[in-house]
């Protein structure tokens, strides 16, 4: 890593067109070492276009910066050799076993001692039982974990994961969790992708990109302060009439149903207190509740449609 | 740091050829078309077709006439299967498709041959498909001038059929029985191989598209141009095995003549096998999904097996269809084929057709690639 940045990613301006959609739009982002981060944002909000310009898959139309010190902009080959990349999709060869795979991959990165690297490997994510079955009958954890594998094996300083959860059970999940963080303790930097709330909790950090632009970023505490978002709960009788009266008050931006509750938020507390006020009766329970990070990343995306309209 | 490294590239061929090794589909393609299309064009098809079946109407049971009628029966040409006097029955056989040919003989045939007067036969024939009547009707010809000969002594010397001015003499070259296997077998190399390296190489890249794989394969240091060629490698061995496949066939069963040599033609289809090759990859560039790049490779294979001169003589088409034919790299490969293995061409006979070869194989290569490149970005 060069002097020049203490960061392992550090790139500010970063921009990407598709034709005349601007994809990604001027995302400033700083990542120290051994971070784990969290990359939030509806679909199609410009994450996966975003890792694919850091790990030198795509080349950015504006913006600068460098990732593991290489220039993003120049020194692709040099980051492609640094990064290990899990792709949203399974992107192995189902037709080939786990251990052809992860083969495949270290002849590519031309690892010394390839054998020893590749058993290594296998013991290490619990493959090694497994080596010979092929790709294509794994099981989507088991899949997963082959995926970690073969991104792991040359030994990345950072790790780029694009929604690597997605169809994974609760366990698996866990598990894979207790991985990254294991391996962010080792001193491994990584980005990761998520619609999970509870991985997003996970994050040393997060940030929050919607339709290309980074709305916000920080800590949980910084994100859920930053934010100033008013939350109340309700609980009682006649939640969906009830719901359908607070839509209609002024101040109110979010009703949402949680079993027998009402979330019931906005940014502007005074304006919500009023509206609250307009249909409280003593047949329902109000309580003042901290802000959960969903209501805060809903909230942010519909301001940012404002902004986009 | 951009050059192409060997281990990268190994990595590339031996992934390829367990693929290969798993997809049995694609296996069996590459060994069972040649086979199938050895056995289709090898043993079905033939250009000079023989024992064609003919209808006699003889009124005239004199000893010309008789001699005549043993004349067809003794070429390959005729098989008689029916002796009639109905004009109306030999009409009919026609119609209905029974008999190729009708002779009909005239009843006073074997007095006006003595008399001198060169009697007629007519030679009625189904003649919807001209290619399966011509080569018959001038085997007739040639026997009419000499089949009385024999009869024809003595007194009766003067009958005979006087010489033209000039005494034409054919030497048929390279293939003087005109035997199409000869012709069609070693076509047939040229002809599998556009088939299935062109599909073949387009599958497989736009196989890596479609999964997801691609991209992978793009985040890590591993460069196009490794790829291209980890891919292409194991095909051109596939490529090997199919001329392998053909010459055997070739030289065991069908016979073909192979005066020429083996090693100029196992050299020369290097570039031909490059040539598909590098087309497929250029198709894959273009295709959204597999159905599209086999789509693809549809519209390159008909127009090289219709024009390229392996269905039909090449010259026999207009200029333009000529035109189409020599820009497609099959025209010139079956030139090279023929011409090595029936007339014993060196590599200075075929050097005329090597070079447009080859300059078909640098321009879709560099298309290929350059396309290639682009998907990237």
């Amino acid at each position: 890593m060069s002097a020049s940045s203490a960061f392992v990613i550090d790139v500010t301006g970063i921009t990407k067109r598709f034709g005349d959609k601007t994809v990604v739009n001027a995302i400033d982002l700083q990542v120290p070492r051994g971070e784990i981060f969290g990359f939030l944002g509806p679909n199609g909000s410009g994450k996966t276009t975003f890792i694919r310009m850091l790990c030198g898959l795509l080349t950015p139309d504006g913006g600068s910066g460098t990732c593991l010190g290489y220039d993003v902009l120049t020194q692709q080959a040099a980051i492609k050799r640094h990064v290990g990349y899990m792709t949203q999709r399974f992107s192995y060869y189902e037709d080939l076993s786990i251990r052809e795979n992860l083969d495949f991959i270290a002849r590519i990165y031309d690892i010394s001692d390839r054998r020893a690297a590749v058993q290594r490997s296998l013991e290490r994510l619990g493959l090694a039982q497994r080596s010979h079955q092929l790709a294509g009958e794994l099981s989507g954890g088991w899949k997963q974990r082959l995926a970690l594998a073969a991104s792991l094996i040359h030994e990345p300083q950072l790790l780029l994961l694009d929604e690597p959860t997605a169809g994974v059970d609760p366990k698996a999940r866990r598990d894979f969790w207790d991985e990254i963080h294991q391996l962010a303790a080792d001193g491994l930097t990584v980005l990761i992708t998520t619609h999970y709330m509870d991985e997003a909790e996970r994050c040393h950090r997060l940030a929050y990109l919607a339709y290309g632009n980074l709305l916000t970023r920080g800590t949980l505490e910084e994100v859920l302060i930053t934010a100033r978002l008013t939350t109340w709960t309700v609980t009682g009788p006649g939640l969906r009439e009830l719901a359908a009266a607070l839509r209609r008050q002024p101040g109110v931006e979010q009703v949402v149903a949680f079993g027998n509750t009402l979330h019931v938020s906005g940014r502007d507390a005074a304006l919500l207190d009023t509206a609250i006020a307009a249909v409280r009766d003593p047949q329902h329970e109000w309580t003042r509740v901290r802000s959960g990070l969903e209501d805060v990343f809903i909230s942010l995306m519909d301001t940012a449609k404002d902004n986009f309209a | 740091m951009h050059r192409f490294t060997f281990h990268r590239f190994w990595a590339i061929v031996l992934k390829e050829f367990i693929q290969m090794k798993r997809d049995r589909v694609t296996f069996a393609m590459m060994v069972g078309i040649p086979l199938m299309q050895l056995m289709l064009f090898g043993f079905a098809i033939n250009s000079d077709p023989k024992h064609l079946p003919t209808a006699i109407r003889a009124a005239d049971q004199g000893p010309f006439a008789r001699t005549l009628v043993a004349a067809m029966r003794h070429s390959d040409y005729f098989t008689l299967i029916r002796e009639t006097d109905s004009e109306v029955e030999t009409q009919r056989l026609l119609q209905l498709g029974e008999v190729q040919f009708v002779v009909n003989i005239p009843e006073d045939f074997s007095r006006r041959l003595l008399r001198g007067e060169r009697p007629a036969v007519l030679l009625e024939a189904d003649a919807t498909d001209p290619s399966a009547a011509g080569p018959a009707l001038n085997a007739l010809r040639a026997i009419s001038t000499t089949v009385f000969d024999r009869d024809l002594i003595g007194p009766l010397a003067q009958l005979r059929v006087p010489a033209g001015p000039v005494d034409f003499r054919i030497h048929a070259h390279y293939n003087p029985e005109n035997i199409t296997q000869y012709n069609i077998v070693p076509g047939l190399m040229g002809v599998v191989l556009t088939m299935t390296m062109v599909i073949i190489t387009a599958l497989a890249i736009t196989r890596e598209r479609e999964r997801g794989t691609m991209e992978n394969l793009l985040a890590t240091p591993v460069r196009p141009f490794e790829v291209m060629s980890g891919k292409i490698l194991p095909y051109i061995m596939v490529g090997y095995v199919q001329v392998t496949l053909i010459l055997l066939a070739a030289h065991f069963i069908f016979n073909v003549p192979m005066i020429g040599s083996l090693p100029l033609l196992y050299g020369v289809a290097l570039f031909f096998i490059a040539a598909n090759l590098a087309m497929g990859i250029t198709f894959s560039t273009l295709a959204k999904n597999q159905l599209q790049a086999v789509q693809m490779a549809f519209f390159f294979f008909l127009p090289s097996i219709l024009l390229s001169g392996f269905m039909f003589p090449f010259r026999g088409m207009p200029e333009w269809a000529q035109w189409i034919g020599t820009c497609l790299p099959l025209t010139h490969f079956l030139r090279i084929v023929r011409g090595i293995l029936l007339k014993g061409n060196g590599p200075f006979e075929i050097a005329p057709e090597l070079w447009p070869l080859l300059l078909f194989l640098t321009v879709a290569m560099s298309i290929g690639v350059k396309r290639y490149r682009q998907t990237l970005d």
